[in-house]
């Protein structure tokens, strides 16, 4: 029913709520990474169709999620925060599921074995980068109690420094990519060239889910830091 | 003074229905804003409410309502040119009582922020302008009045960034923030029992003929504010720490330990409200009863009588009861943004700026108060999403109010006249 009481139409809806509900289906997605890598190493071709299947799906679904908060961002709404910097953090975790999507289709696409001078090395950094991934989330699990506190105070201090470890997280992530690269290029000359190029591809695109991350916690940073 | 003999109780008989309609709108829509927040924050449910609503409304209409009261009644239009045909003012209270009443009815219907204090005083204005004449209206407090409406909603604005800055440092920004808030809560429960009653017994309790002096009013407010200190404490020792929520949410033990501090801010709300709202049913009513009781005497010298606040009063919670029950429970579901830490800071905030005003003779929006202070929570950055489209409605709704229920003031005075000569 109608009232006069402008406080019903006051509040916008809550956008960090819905960062935070984007983040836990960015992170559904790139948990689904590792096996789509394992059924690769089994040569499981149903497993990796699969897992193929269910990133996208996921990928599709923080896709709707990120729709809905833009669209209910106008520039009228009054935040806490800079709604540029709201924005380009929303933009950095979709980021990451697109990721996740695109080393989806590249498998799909060109089904091909993993090198055997680069097996070994592949799950540890999958890992590597997804456990980037699992830290950032955790860190945006705070949104609500940095609502709560205005960005500001010991709790925006934590969170500063939980992005430090992030990015320490990072710094090893690269070292892993770097490592396997140099596994890849040792094997190089004994491997077709396509499959040669397409792994390094492979190698960048899961180094960009830890870069990503990162970028997303700068975001975050920038939100805080410049309080 | 024919008109008057003869029609006397007609008049008195209308203004009571108009009286009462004003206030059973008032009490329908405006109070159901002041405590939705109390409602939206789970601090109360919606029969609670009421009973709070009913309790300390008509306290406040009583004890606190009569200032405003008299600056409706007498402060807004100078009645000195009507000596020979006090009707005239008669019918002019009538007008602006359907007046604002009836762009009441209209705005609640559409859903527009209009205030209640607003219309009245536009209607009287119009009246005064067609009726009189533009000397009749007393500009000089019109100004100071328009002047309020403009600094009430920041005052409550800056009394709620302070508070809500308070909490975050004593509180939310502590190591064990549900221990630090079972420590302060109870005096921020005092800061309620203390200021409410400050500013009514210093300001508020003249039409009584009540004046107490500095020294005794303070130690009265304070004695009020330990009882609600102590009866706060009590309510807020109860609050256990949920280890399961706070898993999810740290401050979710905070937000309940502020829960229950809601209910005074309800109350001071409701106490508020009353104080300042009634006066926009029962000024007119208080003059028209005046004029026809003293055989048409304009000058408006007798002293308000009590009966007609509690009238008010009762409109108000008749109106809450009937239509305030199903905004209220609307409202409650849609302002779960304002979790009680902001909505203890917003109300407590906007009833001091209100008692204050009706301690000062000014009457005020209540609502647009109370969205002046969650404006203050939210620059404190204390809300995830304020819609500023809301404050350009307001600022319009202002606008038109104003012309509008003047226009119609005008035209019901004149069907009046028409009427009764």
């Amino acid at each position: 029913m109608k009232t006069t009481n402008p406080l019903g139409k006051l509040f916008g809806k809550n956008p960090f709520s819905a960062l935070q509900r984007h983040m836990r289906v960015v992170l559904a997605c790139v948990e689904e990474v590792p096996a789509l890598f394992q059924a690769l190493i089994d040569h499981d071709k149903e497993r990796l169709s699969l897992q193929q299947r269910m990133i996208f799906e996921r990928e599709q679904e923080a896709d709707a999620l990120r729709r809905d908060l833009r669209r209910h961002l106008p520039r009228t709404l009054f935040l806490p925060v800079d709604r540029r910097d709201l924005l380009d953090l929303l933009g950095m975790q979709d980021r990451i599921a697109d990721t996740a999507q695109d080393m989806a289709g590249l498998v799909i696409e060109r089904y091909m074995a993993v090198p055997p001078s680069i097996e070994p090395h592949l799950m540890p950094f999958v890992e590597q980068c997804v456990g980037t991934c699992r830290s950032m989330a955790s860190i945006i699990e705070h949104l609500d109690e940095l609502l709560e506190t205005g960005f500001s105070g010991p709790e925006a201090d934590e969170v500063l420094t939980m992005i430090g470890a992030l990015y320490d997280a990072e710094d090893v992530a690269d070292e892993g990519g770097i490592k396997i690269a140099r596994a890849l290029f040792a094997e190089e000359d004994t491997l077709d060239p396509v499959t040669v190029v397409f792994w390094y591809q492979m190698i960048q695109l899961i180094g960009n889910l830890a870069d990503h991350a990162e970028a997303a916690g700068e975001r975050l940073e920038l939100m805080l830091a410049s309080r | 003074m024919e008109i008057i003999v003869t029609y006397g109780p007609w008049f008195i008989g209308l203004a009571l229905i108009a009286g009462l309609y004003m206030t059973w709108g008032v009490g329908a829509n405006d109070l159901a804003n002041a405590m939705g927040t109390s409602v939206g924050a789970g601090a109360l449910t919606v029969r609670q409410a009421i009973v709070i609503a009913a309790v300390f409304e008509f306290a406040g209409a009583v004890l606190a309502g009569g200032s405003v009261t008299s600056t409706i009644r007498k402060g807004i239009i100078d009645p000195s040119g009507l000596e020979a045909t006090p009707e005239i003012l008669v019918y002019g209270m009538l007008a602006s009582l359907f007046s604002a009443g009836f762009w009441l009815m209209i705005a609640s219907a559409k859903g527009w922020p209009v205030s209640t204090t607003h219309s009245i005083i536009g209607a009287l204005v119009g009246f005064g302008l067609v009726g009189i004449g533009t000397s009749s209206v007393q500009w000089g407090q019109i100004g100071s009045i328009v002047a309020s409406w403009i600094i009430s909603p920041a005052v409550g604005g800056l009394l709620a960034f302070l508070l809500m800055h308070s909490v975050r440092k004593l509180i939310l920004n502590q190591e064990d923030p549900f221990e630090a808030a079972r420590r302060w809560g109870p005096y921020y429960v005092f800061l309620v029992g203390f200021i409410i009653s400050l500013v009514t017994i210093t300001k508020g309790l003249k039409h009584l003929d009540i004046d107490l002096g500095w020294t005794l009013s303070l130690l009265l407010s304070a004695g009020v504010g330990v009882l609600t200190f102590l009866v706060g404490g009590s309510l807020i020792k109860r609050q256990k720490r949920d280890q399961k929520a706070e898993e999810n949410f740290r401050f979710a033990s905070v937000e309940k330990v502020f829960a229950p501090m809601m209910i005074f801010t309800a109350c001071a709300m409701a106490f508020a409200h009353g104080s300042n709202d009634v006066a926009n049913g029962i000024g007119p009513l208080a003059a028209v009863v005046s004029v026809v009781q003293s055989g048409g005497a304009i000058m408006q010298e007798s002293a308000l009588p009590i009966w007609v606040l509690m009238v008010g009063g009762l409109g108000i919670v008749a109106g809450l009861v009937t239509m305030g029950y199903r905004v209220m429970r609307t409202i409650g579901k849609r302002i779960t943004e304002l979790t009680p830490t902001r909505g203890f800071c917003a109300e407590l905030a906007a009833a001091s700026t209100v008692v204050l005003a009706s301690g000062t003779g000014l009457p005020v929006s209540t609502t647009h108060i109370l969205v002046g202070a969650v404006m203050g929570v939210g620059l404190s950055r204390g809300v995830g999403a304020l819609d500023m489209k809301m404050i350009g409605k307001i600022v319009t709704s202002w606008i038109i109010t104003l012309p509008i229920a003047g226009a119609v003031a005008a035209l019901v005075f004149f069907i009046l006249r028409a009427l009764f000569g």
